[in-house]
């Protein structure tokens, strides 16, 4: 049977929702990344706001079939303004018994569960360890189960190309989305477009996978199974221009944004390292912005490297996860001693040591703020969507400039991979780059200071008269040369420490979403964002009083933070640790601030924020 | 290296001639009466003058360690960094800014241990920085326990019953990574060693000199086989490209390649110098090698000079072509343009 054979049109029963929360669940093999990411792509061309989360193990191939092999991409699609990937899929497309098993726990109750059929053989079943095939022992009954010939269907419609059954099953994953591309009334187009770019070197797979992109939407089309279809219209995002982008491509395009700004070259000295690697390979793509790349041979070169380019006169940074940052901690140290400009961002994931490579955490804050030698002040700053770390990498860099200091960016693998509509800025409405760039030599000392940002002049080498030496030796104030005079040190370690204090000048006073003040405060930073807003509109909308603060700034806080926290009854901070922001807070502060944490290598919930809430509030329900 | 201009004098006519006093700081010497590293200080800052060095232009970044003060003397722009990662900095730097003529100060511990790794990277990719290795077989600064070139039994504070570890041979290791230029010199030779940091400042690519250096507090004595001058005469070998294998007081001995094997010979008695192997500094690394695993007295002579010198392109010439052709190739980047890129929008 061809595909134009069953192209005819059946009236439907079309259904209006607001949000559908889909999980592609596969083999790390099976393409579901692609898949999700595909989704995603198509749902925001719509018009749908979306969030997605994407899940894999470190393992780039672990054993097929098995239950650590499994790797899901979840994506939430609305009518509306959303938050987060949501805590519970509606709709879940398992490749194999494994992927069943693995997400089941996580479906909707009566969720619907599209299961590749050919896939629960005997062996396949065994390797997931099931003893019975859950398709058909009556297990899941409780869910909307639509079993479907996914690799047969495949292969059929693959018969025309003369590929081989193991190419034909490669693209089983381009079915399975043709379908959910029928049944939620979405273009294909895009999808098309991406094939022809993708396969570009080879044909016969551009032509085996639109195929079987057509042939998924049509068998749904053909098929008496799927009764209903569905539409989930466009949301009302604030208007303007917008694109689909994940957490590490924003932060690449902040980087290069505010290095065209101030003028400069951007120098990124990396080793790679998940889940920070794409923006590795996203800035190495962009030479024509004035970048430079290196890969270095280890972490420690890496950051080196950018301070010797910082040095000479780059905006310089380099991109890490926690186990990196343990190693660059010396050189971050340099860094503030020699005062040079320079971003580190972290994009965090589950740890100690190599913990979870692949899973998101927000562990290392107290890395960030304390984690040197000595008295070493950094400053701090986490972004808290994937695209805000394009804003939040352009004011780090901004800092970085203004201060001559090294400036900590914290992301996590959650915003790195997750994505959303990216509302595009107008670069006109940042603020300017600008440096410390000394080039008359009239009364030159390399360690005067900006009697309001405490800078030391940036006198890059090549520069007519400046010549000059630094170093990680304690330095005489004003002059610069090698101290080991007692006050002087002191006096030193207190401008340090009084420049970073001084950043507060360029930090925003913090907002509260809900209200000024009432019963419990809910504070946050980076990546909880998402799950603290929907969960805090939730709250109010119960009628509870309760109001969110995001910090984006950790260190320095701003300003009115001390005074925010006195107007409430409680305060609690949900993080992805054991809780680091909250003893901040409370020896700041000495205010009782509870914490709430969440350790697991996934993000919060917005049903479990909403608990921890009542709870705390003693409310019952 | 870029030309050596003169930014540090005149400006009418012909520039005043340098004087190694233009490269002298007012800060105080601070190693140890007696130390070879004056001499090295001595010779770098004549070498700079006599090649007309630009204060401006040039950059001087060290490690930790002895030898690491080293920029705090210089008159140019210098960096003391932390422990080991001096060659990294410096990649940063003139992968960046090209036009800048880099040198790398370092020691035995500060390159071979903690930034062996870094060592090795910044030769194989040559990047065209010069590297100044001052060897002396000990750690200094932090008083006298052996270091990864020390001779295995070493006794000091950290091994008081001998170090059980092999040494490590710096020029073997540079001929091992195809290091572009691989020398070395002595503290007490200063115009041997001028001549070798002019041909290390001309070189394009990575230059890495070993710089024999007494330390005569911890390991005094350390090169007395060709540091004494009586004893240098003797067993220094002083490599000439083009030139047999000669060596001696009174220059009766050489080199001969047997197998694969440098002998030591006695001229006379039908050996002559064609029989000798000749230096080739542009040749195979393997030859290099060889030479670069000469015992020493009283087996064999100590090679000074150049070992290998070649022609590759470097480390920041590649990067910076990468950056040119994409700029031709697809112009100069226009950060608006790139965020508009991709799958776009728009919402009323």
């Amino acid at each position: 049977m061809s595909i134009q054979e069953r192209t005819v049109p059946r009236k439907r029963k079309v259904e209006r929702l607001e949000e559908v929360i889909i999980r592609f669940a596969g083999d790390s093999g099976d393409g579901m990344q692609l898949t999700g990411s595909q989704f995603t792509a198509t749902s925001a061309a719509v018009g749908n706001d979306i969030a997605t989360f994407p899940d894999f193990p470190a393992e780039i191939r672990a054993p097929a079939g098995t239950l650590p092999g499994v790797s899901g991409f979840q994506v939430h699609f609305a009518a509306k303004d959303i938050f987060t990937p949501g805590d519970a899929p509606d709709v879940l497309i398992a490749m194999n018994p494994a992927a069943l098993k693995v997400n089941l726990g996580d479906l909707k109750r009566g969720g619907t569960i599209i299961a590749n059929q050919n896939a629960f053989g005997a062996k396949d079943l065994d390797k997931a360890g099931y003893l019975a095939n859950p398709l058909e022992d009556g297990s899941l009954d409780g869910y909307r189960l639509i079993p479907v010939e996914l690799s047969r269907l495949t292969k059929d419609a693959l018969a025309s190309t003369g590929l081989s059954s193991r190419e034909t099953e490669r693209c089983k994953n381009f079915f399975a989305l043709g379908l959910m591309y029928w049944v939620y009334g979405r273009p294909l187009d895009q999808t098309l477009r991406f094939i022809e770019e993708q396969f570009r070197k080879n044909p016969k797979f551009v032509e085996a996978n639109t195929l079987a992109l057509k042939a998924g939407y049509t068998f749904g089309e053909a098929t008496e199974v799927f009764q209903t279809t569905y539409e989930v219209p466009p949301a009302a995002l604030p208007p303007g221009k917008y694109r689909n982008i994940s957490g590490n491509s924003a932060l690449t395009l902040g980087a290069i944004a505010a290095a065209r700004k101030g003028g400069l070259t951007l120098y990124l000295g990396s080793y790679p390292i998940t889940p920070a690697s794409d923006i590795l390979h996203e800035m190495s793509k962009f030479l024509n912005y004035g970048v430079v790349t290196v890969q270095a041979e280890d972490e420690i070169a890496a950051i080196t490297s950018a301070i010797g380019a910082a040095y000479g006169g780059c905006l310089a940074m380099t991109t890490t996860s926690g186990p990196g940052v343990a190693l660059k901690t010396e050189a971050i140290g340099l860094a503030t001693m020699v005062e040079l400009p320079l971003v580190i961002a972290n994009i965090q994931r589950g740890g100690p040591s190599t913990g979870l490579p692949t899973k998101t955490e927000q562990a290392d804050l107290f890395q960030a703020l304390y984690g040197r030698n000595s008295e070493a002040p950094v400053p701090v700053i986490a972004a808290q969507s994937p695209g805000d770390c394009f804003a939040a990498m352009y004011e780090a860099a901004r800092i970085a400039l203004k201060y001559m200091t090294p400036v900590f960016l914290l992301s996590d693998g959650y915003l790195a991979n997750g994505s959303e509509p990216w509302l595009l800025p107008d670069l006109s409405t940042f603020p300017p780059i600008t440096t410390n760039r000394r080039t008359d030599p009239a009364g030159f000392l390399p360690y005067s200071r900006d009697p309001k940002t405490y800078a030391r002049p940036w006198a890059v080498p090549g520069t007519p008269g400046l010549a000059h030496r630094i170093g990680g030796l304690e330095k005489e104030d004003g002059t610069g040369n090698v101290s080991y005079d007692p006050m002087n040190h002191e006096k030193m370690v207190r401008l340090r420490a009084q420049k970073v204090a001084a950043i507060v000048q360029d930090v925003p006073d913090a907002t509260v979403f809900g209200a000024d003040s009432g019963d419990l405060l809910l504070v946050g930073w980076g990546s909880t964002y998402g799950a603290l807003t929907a969960a805090v509109r939730t709250l109010r909308a119960e009628g509870l009083a309760v109001g969110h603060l995001h910090l984006r700034w950790i260190n320095p806080l701003p300003k009115n933070v001390g005074s925010i926290l006195k107007n409430w009854k409680r305060v609690a901070v949900p993080e992805m640790n054991l809780g680091q922001l909250v003893w901040v807070l409370r020896a700041k502060f000495l205010v009782d601030a509870l914490g709430i944490s969440k350790v697991q290598g996934r993000p919060f919930a917005e049903r479990e924020i909403v608990e921890k809430a009542h709870e705390i509030l003693g409310v019952t329900r | 290296m870029s030309t050596p201009t003169d930014t540090t004098g005149t400006t009418h006519g012909a520039p005043a001639p340098l004087t190694k006093k233009d490269f002298v700081t007012d800060q105080e010497v601070r190693w140890c009466p007696g130390c070879g590293d004056y001499a090295i200080l001595n010779a770098v800052q004549q070498a700079f003058a006599e090649m007309r060095m630009s204060r401006d232009d040039t950059v001087i970044i060290s490690g930790i360690g002895c030898s690491s003060r080293f920029p705090y003397y210089m008159s140019t722009y210098g960096f003391h960094s932390i422990h080991g990662r001096a060659p990294a900095v410096a990649t940063g730097l003139k992968v960046s800014r090209p036009e800048l003529s880099v040198w790398v100060v370092t020691g035995d511990g500060d390159a071979l241990a903690i930034g062996g790794n870094h060592t090795i990277h910044m030769l194989r990719r040559n990047v065209g920085l010069k590297v100044l290795l001052f060897n002396n077989k000990i750690y200094g600064l932090t008083k006298g326990q052996y270091s990864p070139t020390s001779e295995q039994g070493k006794k000091t504070k950290s091994t008081p019953f001998g170090s059980a570890d092999r040494p490590m041979n710096p020029i073997s290791l540079a001929l091992g990574v195809e290091a572009t230029f691989v020398a070395r010199t002595i503290d007490v030779d200063g115009p041997h060693m001028k001549t070798v940091l002019k041909r290390a400042a001309e070189h394009k690519g990575s230059a890495f000199v070993e710089i024999y250096q007494n330390c005569n507090i911890f390991n005094d004595g350390a090169f007395e086989n060709v540091r004494e001058k009586e004893n240098r005469a003797e067993n220094a070998l002083y490599l000439e490209h083009g030139k047999p294998l000669v060596y001696g007081k009174n220059r009766d001995r050489g080199l001969r390649l047997n197998g694969l094997r440098l002998e030591p010979v006695t001229l006379g008695n039908g050996v002559t110098e064609k029989d000798l192997h000749v230096h080739d500094e542009h040749g195979s690394a393997a030859g290099a090698f060889l030479l670069s695993r000469l015992p020493g007295p009283p087996t064999s002579p100590i090679p000074l000079g150049i070992f290998r010198q070649v022609e590759l392109p470097t480390f920041e010439e590649c990067i910076q072509a990468q950056v040119r052709e994409a700029t031709e190739r697809l112009g100069p980047g226009d950060i608006e343009k790139l965020i508009h890129s991709g799958e776009t929008w728009v919402v009323k």
